[in-house]
């Protein structure tokens, strides 16, 4: 059984998920998939981001993060919304672009559910000193053990993830807090600050302030 | 961020960091740090529906009526405790008060400045705060004898055998390791005085931290045989400790107190936040200064404002707008300089946040500047300026306080009413004491 976001979905997609034979249920929000999800659970999701990329990412994040096991997640998006797809890799196993043709669709559908894409699981992300894990939600630094608050280590995870690329601080806010944060970037720079801190200055340097720009974790790629 | 994942962030580091004991961490009316431990196996409740407790053995707490009330932890405060045994790890959380409805418990002062900055960000507005704090390193206490500062240092001296500049290094990596950035530290004027300068952040977060810093500061010093003071005056004839508090508002990822176009680089809103910390400054003074010990710091001659006036580096006054480095438009901020660091930091930050929104919200008009070193021109003189003072005792501190509707307002009836007749009775003891003071010049002479 598929569950598709929103509800009610799409004439096209529920017209192509009809003819292709497929089991589904159009819920409105995370509550909603939890509520109808059947005994054996969902087999994949399919998130039409097309009017609401917003909720779609939240939706995702959150059923990405709360679950022990992995749902492949199909996406629908706008030619014109690729630029969302950066930095937020591990939300989605494939996408299909709106409008899209019913036999694409179908096709990548049969595809993620025979279970042939690798669904990300690094675990453990290392940096120089630096070790996170992403499953136990620890991290240390030359060994000693480093204390955060979630969204200190939700931050460090994802420079971590993507060392010598720079950030601007609104990047940073929607892809880390992953809603328009009522702080704003300033809640950015106070979260930086916190983690240099808990670093020690031995190791703050690893998140760099990039001039006007924003930040960056470890070297560049341009420099040695 | 969803709360559960925050939930669930906490547990598996306790789990996974082995933490024995939970501290759940709140604070009373007069600032008091209180704690109530729980074992990692309540913890997930506790997350979910708080822990009940009586809340009439806390001062200020209690009701008539209805004397249990809930803490409720706010997961994005755990943070393990950096003194507690290695072996048998210890984690701190803090809490909200909460009555058993649910509702915010009135005698929380958390949740009195949870309740300003709300109107705040209504307006668009987010409140930031950086407190400079002094305090006093002493040896330990005998009782009856006067403090013995630990060296006779001065201003930024470096002393060769410099104890106190190794305190100091070591409070600030444990400030550190807990997420509390230091900007500044130093040796302050008089002996045994440190000043240690916090970066700004948002208010809540600086509340706890204050909170935070003053255990700490007092647990290291401990571990060292050395006693930290925070009471504002514990020397006669040298500076007291203040905590100078800059304060900004961001409206977004603007400064909402800077102008470019304006000669002094303030905003309309700088400008009215600032006319009405000035107007209301004598009311909320009982809350920024509130044991009796404050208004002896609170005197000419110790760089700690008498007045009621605003400059730019003018160290005399009462509001300084200091110069930013470089014209940094995000640096452009209010220094707030009558505050001790014996203050409740959530009430103190409660009431400058609403006495500058009032001035906003009503528009008022900034006094101009008072440029001269204010302790040098004589009161009558400064009466014709406009120049008002700060109440000179704790008594008159409250009498200003008690007719305030702003502090009524702004810290609601039970909080309100409760300070006065603690702090009431505080005076009336401090009135009745007869002092070393009085028998050294009166026992003999009359």
């Amino acid at each position: 059984m598929l569950v598709v976001l929103p509800d009610p979905a799409s004439p096209d997609l529920a017209r192509t998920l009809d003819l292709g034979g497929y089991a589904w249920k159009a819920v409105g929000s995370t509550e909603g998939a939890a509520e109808y999800e059947p005994p054996n659970g969902w087999s994949a999701a399919v998130v039409d981001a097309a009017a609401d990329a917003d909720g779609a990412w939240a939706f995702l994040r959150t059923l990405r993060k709360q679950r022990d096991v992995t749902i492949p997640v199909l996406l629908l998006i706008s030619g014109a919304q690729l630029a969302e797809l950066d930095h937020r890799d591990e939300l989605f196993d494939d996408f299909c672009l709106t409008p899209f043709h019913p036999a694409e669709l179908e096709a990548r559908l049969r595809h993620l559910l025979a279970g042939d894409v690798a669904v990300s699981t690094a675990d453990i992300i290392e940096y120089g000193a630096l070790t996170l894990n992403a499953e136990t939600y620890q991290a240390a630094i030359a060994g000693r053990p480093l204390d955060m608050t979630y969204m200190e280590y939700e931050l460090l995870k994802f420079l971590a993830q993507n060392p010598g690329k720079v950030f601007t601080r609104e990047i940073l806010l929607s892809r880390v807090w992953g809603y328009e944060y009522y702080g704003g970037a300033r809640t950015v720079d106070v979260h930086v600050r916190r983690l240099r801190a808990k670093l020690g200055e031995e190791h703050a340097n690893l998140i760099q302030t990039v001039r006007s720009v924003g930040y960056r974790f470890g070297q560049s790629r341009w420099e040695h | 961020m969803s709360i559960e994942q925050h939930r669930e962030y906490v547990l598996r580091s306790v789990e996974e960091r082995g933490v024995r004991l939970v501290r759940l961490w709140f604070t009373d009316i007069l600032g008091n740090l209180k704690s109530l431990a729980i074992s990692p196996a309540e913890l997930d409740n506790a997350l979910n529906d708080g822990m009940t407790f009586d809340g009439s053995s806390i001062d200020g707490f209690s009701r008539i009526q209805e004397a249990d009330v809930l803490a409720v932890p706010d997961p994005d405060t755990f943070e393990l405790l950096p003194w507690a045994d290695p072996k048998s790890p210890e984690a701190r959380i803090f809490c909200d008060i909460h009555n058993l409805d649910g509702t915010p418990f009135a005698g929380d002062p958390r949740q009195v400045l949870r309740r300003h900055i709300k109107a705040a960000h209504e307006a668009g507005l987010t409140f930031y705060v950086a407190p400079d704090i002094e305090f006093f390193y002493f040896e330990p206490p005998t009782a009856g004898a006067p403090p013995v500062p630990i060296d006779d240092g001065g201003f930024f001296d470096l002393t060769t055998q410099d104890v106190t500049g190794e305190l100091r290094k070591q409070t600030i990596r444990t400030l550190e390791t807990m997420g509390i950035p230091v900007e500044y530290s130093f040796h302050e004027d008089a002996p045994g005085q440190q000043e240690i300068d916090l970066r700004h952040t948002d208010a809540l977060t600086m509340a706890d931290s204050v909170m935070t810093f003053r255990l700490t500061v007092r647990e290291v010093a401990a571990r060292n045989g050395v006693h930290a003071t925070f009471m504002p005056k514990p020397l006669e004839g040298v500076q007291g400790s203040g905590m100078h508090t800059h304060l900004s508002l961001f409206r977004g990822d603007d400064n909402a107190f800077f102008d470019g176009d304006d000669p002094y680089d303030l905003s309309a809103t700088a400008k009215a936040f600032m006319a009405g910390l000035l107007r209301h400054a004598p009311e909320i003074t009982a809350v920024t200064n509130q044991t009796v010990n404050s208004y002896k710091r609170l005197v000419p001659g110790f760089e700690a404002p008498v007045h009621v006036s605003w400059a730019r580096n003018n160290r005399s006054g009462l509001i300084r707008v200091p110069i930013a480095k470089r014209n940094n438009p995000l640096a452009t901020r209010l220094e707030y300089r009558s505050p001790d660091p014996a203050c409740n930091p959530y009430l103190a930050f409660s009431l400058l946040l609403a006495a500058g929104m009032r001035g906003i919200e009503e528009g008022y008009e900034l006094p101009d500047e008072a440029d001269a070193n204010l302790f040098e021109i004589g009161d009558d003189v400064l009466a014709k300026l406009g120049v008002g003072q700060l109440p000179q005792s704790l008594h008159s501190a409250l009498e200003t306080m008690e007719s305030s509707s702003l502090v009524q307002e702004a810290l609601g009836e039970h909080i309100f009413e409760w300070f006065l007749r603690n702090k009431r009775s505080e005076w009336r003891a401090y009135k009745t004491h007869v002092s070393a003071f009085e028998r050294d010049r009166y026992l003999t002479a009359l």
